[in-house]
C-alpha cells in the first residue's frame, strides 16, 4: 500500500472503527432482528416476514395512526418552519436594519435550549387552567381557552408551534445563504427595472434555492423522527396529553422496544422508517431538479 | 413620509412582534419562577411577581439532587468534548490532507450517515452496550461513542483544514516534522476557532441530550440534568407540592442557563458552525 494511503487510513481509523461498530454493524443487526421475535432476555427467533406482515395488516393499531400523525406533523411543521425562518432571514438581511445582531440572537436562542427544559415550559404554556396561553386568552378575549393538549387536533398543533418556535437554526443558514447572493445579479436586475418582488422572485429565490432545499431535506428528516418533546409532554407533571394524537412514529418504536420489549418488531418499524426516508429524500431530489439552481 | 420609511417601520414592527412572541414563554417562565406558589394561580395573572421569591431557586435545586445530576452531566460533557476533539481532529486531518482513491468515497459515505434515522442504529447499539458490555445504568454509553468521531464535526473541521495555507504545512514538513507533529504544532494552533466551534457544539449536544440518558439510565443517582429535570419533577414533586410550577420553572431555567451563557459568549462559533453545514452541505 502506498505510504499516503496508509497514513490516510491510520488517521481516519477512529471514524472508520466507529462507522463499523456504530453504523454498519447495528444496521445489519437491526435488519436481521427485523425478521425475528426478540425480547432482550431471550435470544432472537426467526419469524420471517411476520413483523412486516403485522405492520402492513395493521395488527398493531398504533402503527397507521402514528404514520398519519407523523406525516401531518411533517406537512405542518416543515413548511411553516421554512416560511418563518426564511422570512426572518430576509427581513434581517434588509440593508441598514438597526439592532440586527440583537434580533438574530433573540430568534436563534430558542433553537438551542435543552428540550427537557423547554418541554416543561411549553407544557405549562399549554396547561388548560394555569397555562400562559389560556390565561392570556381569558384576559384578552374573556373566554375560556380550549384544552389544548387533550384535543385530538390541537395537541398536534401545539407540537407544531413548539417546532416553529425553534426556527432560528434554519434562519441562520438562510442568512448565510443570503450573503452568498451575488450583488451584481441584484444590480443588473435593478438596472433592468425589476421591482422588489421581481428581484425576490427571480434573483433571490433561485440563488437561494440550494439552501432552501437543504433546509427542506434536513427539516423533513428531523420532523419524521420527532420524539423527545412528545415523550416529555407525556411524562411531565401537570400536563395531560392526548396520547394517540401525539403518538409519533419514533415514539411508537420506542414503546415497542423499550416498554413492550418487542425488539424485533421495533427494528422492523425502524427499517420501514429508514426506507421511507430514503424514498422521500430521493423524491425530493428528483423534484428539486425543477426548482433548485446550482451555480456554475 | 415616503413608502420607504413606511416599509422600514413595518419591518421593525414585525421584528419586535416576533421577538415578543419568541421571548414571551421565557419571560413568563422567569416571572413564574420567582412567584409565591399562591400567586402562580392568582386571577388575573400577574406579569411581575408581587414578592420576588429568590428562595424558589434554592428550594428547586434542593428538592432534587441537583449537584449530583450536575456532576453526572459534567462527566459526560467533559469526556465527550475530549473524545470529540481528539478523534475528529485526527479524522478530519486524514480527509483533508491525504489523497487516495478511497478518500472521496469514504467522505461521501460518512456524510450520508448523517441522514440515517438514529432509531435504526440505536436499538442494536442499545443491545450491544447493555447485553454484551454490561453498560446499562452507567454513563459510558453516553460518552464513549464520542471517541469515534462524529460526521458533522469531521465535516466542519475538514472544510476548515482544507482552507489553511498549505505553505505553512509544507514548511513544517521540510523542517522534518512527521504528519502528527504537523497536525499538533501547525494545524491545531491555526484552527482554534474551528475547534472551539466543535467544542461548543459538543457541549451543547451532550448537555441537551435527552434520548441517550433516557435509554441507558435507570438508577436516579446516575441521571443527567436533562433527564433528572423531567423525571424528578414529574414524579415526586406532584405528591409533595401539587404542581409546583414555580419550582419547576426555576429548575428548568437553571438547566437552560449554561446554554444561554455559552451562547452569549460564543455566538460567533454557533453561527459559523451552523452556517458551514448549511452552505457546503
Amino acid at each position: 500500500m502506498r505510504r499516503e494511503t496508509r497514513l490516510f487510513f491510520s488517521f481516519i481509523m477512529p471514524w472508520l472503527t466507529g462507522f463499523m461498530v456504530f453504523v454498519v454493524g447495528p444496521m445489519l443487526a437491526s435488519l436481521y432482528l427485523a425478521f425475528t421475535r426478540y425480547s432482550i432476555q431471550s435470544s432472537p427467533q426467526w419469524v420471517g416476514l411476520l413483523n412486516f406482515k403485522s405492520i402492513v395488516l395493521g395488527w398493531d393499531p398504533a402503527f397507521y395512526r402514528s404514520v398519519k400523525v407523523t406525516l401531518l406533523y411533517v406537512v405542518l411543521a416543515v413548511p411553516m418552519g421554512l416560511i418563518v425562518s426564511l422570512s426572518a432571514a430576509l427581513v434581517l438581511n434588509v440593508q441598514g436594519i438597526k439592532g440586527r445582531s440583537i434580533f438574530r440572537t433573540v430568534f436563534f436562542l430558542p433553537s438551542l435550549l435543552p428540550v427537557a427544559a423547554s418541554g416543561i415550559i411549553w407544557s405549562w404554556v399549554f396547561n388548560p387552567q394555569y397555562g400562559l396561553l389560556n390565561r392570556l386568552i381569558q384576559v384578552v378575549l374573556g373566554v375560556d381557552g380550549p384544552e389544548w393538549l387533550m384535543h385530538p387536533v390541537l395537541a398536534l398543533v401545539c407540537m407544531v408551534i413548539i417546532s416553529v418556535w425553534g426556527f432560528g437554526g434554519g434562519m441562520i443558514i438562510f442568512l448565510a445563504g443570503l450573503q452568498g447572493v451575488p450583488r451584481h445579479l441584484m444590480e443588473a436586475a435593478m438596472i433592468d427595472g425589476a421591482n422588489a418582488w421581481q428581484r425576490f422572485r427571480h434573483v433571490t429565490i433561485p440563488q437561494l434555492s440550494p439552501v432552501i432545499f437543504f433546509n427542506l431535506i434536513m427539516g423533513m428528516i428531523g420532523a419524521l423522527q420527532v420524539f423527545s418533546i412528545a415523550y416529555i409532554f407525556r411524562s411531565s407533571a401537570g400536563s395531560e396529553i392526548n396520547a394517540s394524537a401525539t403518538n409519533f412514529y419514533v415514539l411508537n418504536i420506542f414503546n415497542h422496544a423499550f416498554v413492550n420489549d418487542r425488539f424485533g418488531l421495533a427494528c422492523a418499524l425502524a427499517w420501514v422508517l429508514f426506507v421511507a426516508i430514503l424514498i422521500l429524500t430521493a423524491l425530493q431530489f428528483y423534484g428539486s431538479r425543477r426548482w433548485v439552481h446550482y451555480g456554475s | 413620509m415616503g413608502a420607504r420609511s413606511v416599509g422600514r417601520i413595518l419591518i421593525y414592527v414585525c421584528l419586535l412582534a416576533t421577538s415578543c412572541i419568541t421571548l414571551l414563554p421565557l419571560f413568563a417562565t422567569i416571572s413564574t419562577s420567582l412567584k409565591e406558589l399562591s400567586e402562580v394561580y392568582v386571577e388575573p395573572p400577574t406579569m411581575v411577581p408581587h414578592v420576588i421569591k429568590w428562595s424558589n431557586y434554592y428550594q428547586a435545586l434542593t428538592t432534587f439532587p441537583f449537584v449530583k445530576y450536575l456532576f453526572n452531566t459534567l462527566i459526560v460533557v467533559a469526556f465527550s468534548i475530549v473524545g470529540t476533539l481528539s478523534s475528529c481532529t485526527l479524522v478530519a486531518y486524514g480527509f483533508a490532507r491525504f489523497r487516495c482513491r478511497w478518500n472521496k468515497w469514504l467522505f461521501t459515505a460518512m456524510l450520508s450517515t448523517m441522514m440515517l434515522p438514529g432509531i435504526v442504529t440505536s436499538i442494536p447499539t442499545f443491545i450491544m452496550f447493555t447485553r454484551y458490555l454490561g453498560w446499562y445504568d452507567t454513563l459510558y454509553p453516553l460518552w464513549v461513542p464520542s471517541f469515534f468521531a462524529s460526521p458533522f464535526y469531521v465535516f466542519l473541521l475538514t472544510q476548515f483544514f482544507r482552507g489553511l495555507p498549505q505553505e505553512l504545512l509544507d514548511a513544517a514538513r521540510i523542517d522534518g516534522c512527521n504528519e502528527l507533529a504537523v497536525l499538533w504544532r501547525v494545524v491545531v494552533p491555526l484552527s482554534k476557532p474551528a475547534l472551539a466551534t466543535v467544542a461548543v457544539f459538543s457541549f451543547m449536544g451532550h448537555w441537551n441530550d435527552y434520548l441517550g440518558p433516557l435509554l441507558y439510565l435507570q438508577d436516579p443517582d446516575k441521571f443527567t440534568l436533562a433527564l433528572g429535570l423531567t423525571r424528578f419533577l414529574s414524579t415526586s414533586n406532584v405528591e409533595l407540592y401539587g404542581t409546583a410550577w414555580n419550582l419547576m420553572m426555576a429548575a428548568s431555567l437553571v438547566v437552560m442557563l449554561p446554554i444561554v451563557v455559552l451562547f452569549f459568549f460564543a455566538q460567533r462559533s454557533f453561527i459559523e458552525g451552523i452556517t458551514l453545514t448549511g452552505i457546503k452541505g
